[in-house]
């Protein structure tokens, strides 16, 4: 039994993105819900599943009381960060084809600006509580800080470039240029991203994701009901969800050059029956600029070490050879937790992708990132 | 913040001594202190004085205040290091030349940041005498 082609993404919701909302993470995350239904032209009330974001997510319990559920049958917490959606996906079609329930709910929604920064907030995590025995106390205090000796150890060992990290925020910029509903749309060069101050070095400002607010939300439903709903059908091919070495210690990892998406990518790609070559839009977990990069290799868009010419020359640009983060991504359309990213894909597979459609997308993939290198992805399609 | 599989490692701290574990059954050296060895899922283990020594893995500097409950002293670099135990540590970097990959750098303790929330003693590496 396999999970290909037994669910898909109905339907899915965004709210407004925005550095500072005046509306509560719970408000967001019933908006975005309410407008996800009803864009797949349900009804709360058919809604038997919830999975909700763990990190930001109110319990089952207040979906049934805010959505008026008269028949919860399944919810699960993927606690992944930003891996969790991706996460959720799987699990949401996997309980479908099992015949637990009929239509999932995932929603998210966050209010960051109105409590702490990243720095701070992660260390009420369990998944950190070695970094926060051991490595808070010397100033390794935010994600920038953790993940940078990974970027650096890939610039050591392969001549990786900051340079070549500045092409994955360029393009991003350029593709929330396009979009509607993204925070950052002043135009970036190169130069600018070169000129940004070091944050971590070697992580620049323009390599490092926002901190936004907003809600985003799917609904999963069997891919033979998608077929009598309202939108084009957008099916799940095949998905996997994987774990680095040393998960909660990047510091332990032996090998810091690789994330568990190293490990999901061929079991996603085998279940989805299709090859690397036949992605036709990317939506790659955006965190910092080197995760990009190394999610690529990982997945085996080009061998480890080469991502940093992958990149550039405009591969990951509309119109290159593999466009990426058509959204803006969270680089610069909102930090999402990644909802964004699998609620782009969607998009694109359906061909509502308005000035950043990128032509004739049939089958794509979304990853997931989560804490210190948890990592899966989505293969999806749309039906013929 | 420090429970009882990590008391003899900040013990050993407060010495200026680097302590792993070493598990009772199979002897594989383990770090971050955890209840479980992962070799041969014994609990029973004893703390191990290591040599402080090591080669330097990766690094990064940090330019922006992250936490100023931690430190508000920027820049400052912190350096991950192969110890020649067989176990990874981070600490801050003393020294008025950036840090290289490989280089052997040696392992010390020193009095808790000014401005941290916890008075443990804080890791930092030096360049290895020539």
């Amino acid at each position: 039994m396999s999970l290909r082609g037994v669910a898909a993404v109905a339907g899915i919701g965004e709210t407004r993105y925005e550095r500072a909302s005046a509306k509560s993470a719970l408000q967001l995350q019933f908006e975005a819900s309410l407008t996800a239904i009803a864009d797949a032209g349900l009804s709360p009330t058919d809604i038997d599943g919830v999975i909700p974001i763990g990190i930001t997510g109110a319990p089952a319990e207040d979906y049934v009381v805010n959505l008026g559920l008269p028949d919860l049958r399944f919810s699960a917490v993927i606690p992944h960060g930003g891996a969790s959606g991706i996460g959720a996906l799987q699990c949401a079609a996997a309980a479908i084809a099992a015949g637990l329930c009929t239509a999932v709910l995932v929603p998210s929604g966050r209010n960051v600006s109105s409590g702490e920064r990243a720095g701070v907030r992660i260390h009420q995590m369990p998944q950190f509580r070695y970094v926060t025995e051991f490595e808070r106390g010397i100033g390794a205090i935010a994600p920038a800080q953790l993940y940078a000796p990974m970027a650096r150890r890939h610039m050591t060992e392969f001549g990786t470039t900051s340079a070549q990290l500045a092409e994955i925020a360029v393009t991003t910029r350029a593709h929330a240029r396009l979009n509607d509903n993204a925070i950052m749309t002043k135009p970036m060069t190169i130069e600018d991203h070169q000129a940004s101050r070091m944050i971590a070095d070697p992580f620049r400002l323009f390599d490092c994701s926002l901190e936004s607010d907003g809600g985003a939300a799917f609904v999963v439903t069997s891919a033979e009901r998608a077929r009598d709903l309202r939108q084009p059908v957008v099916e799940l091919l095949g998905s996997a969800m994987c774990h680095p070495d040393s998960p909660s210690s990047i510091t332990q990892r032996p090998d810091m050059t690789h994330v568990g998406i190293a490990k999901a990518a061929d079991l996603a790609f085998e279940m989805a029956g299709v090859g690397r070559d036949d992605i036709d839009v990317a939506e790659v977990y955006d965190c910092f600029t080197w995760v990009v990069l190394c999610q690529l290799e990982d997945m085996g868009f080009c061998t480890k070490g080469e991502g940093g010419d992958f990149v550039s020359g405009g591969r990951l640009g509309l119109g290159g050879a593999l466009p990426t983060n058509t959204h803006g991504g969270l680089l610069s359309q909102a930090h999402m937790l990644g909802m964004n990213h699998i609620v782009e894909l969607v998009r694109q597979l359906r061909g509502h992708g308005d000035r950043r459609q990128v032509a004739d997308a049939a089958v794509g993939l979304a990853t997931g990132y989560g804490d210190m290198g948890d990592g899966g992805l989505a293969i999806m399609a749309a039906a013929r | 913040m420090n429970d009882a599989v990590s008391e003899a490692y900040w013990a050993g701290a407060a010495r200026n001594e680097f302590v792993v574990q070493r598990c009772d059954s199979c002897g594989t050296v383990r770090h971050y202190p955890r209840i479980l060895c992962s070799t041969c899922y014994s609990f029973d283990w004893s703390p191990a004085p290591a040599a402080p020594t090591g080669t330097v893995y990766s690094w990064t500097v940090a330019h922006h205040v992250f936490d100023p409950t931690v430190t508000t002293e920027v820049p400052y670099t912190l350096v991950t290091v192969d110890m020649n135990v067989g176990v990874r540590v981070i600490g801050r970097f003393d020294s008025d030349v950036a840090p290289t990959a490989g280089q052997a750098v040696v392992l010390e303790f020193r009095d808790a940041l000014e401005f941290r929330d916890a008075d443990a003693p804080t890791p930092v590496f030096t360049p290895a005498p020539a």
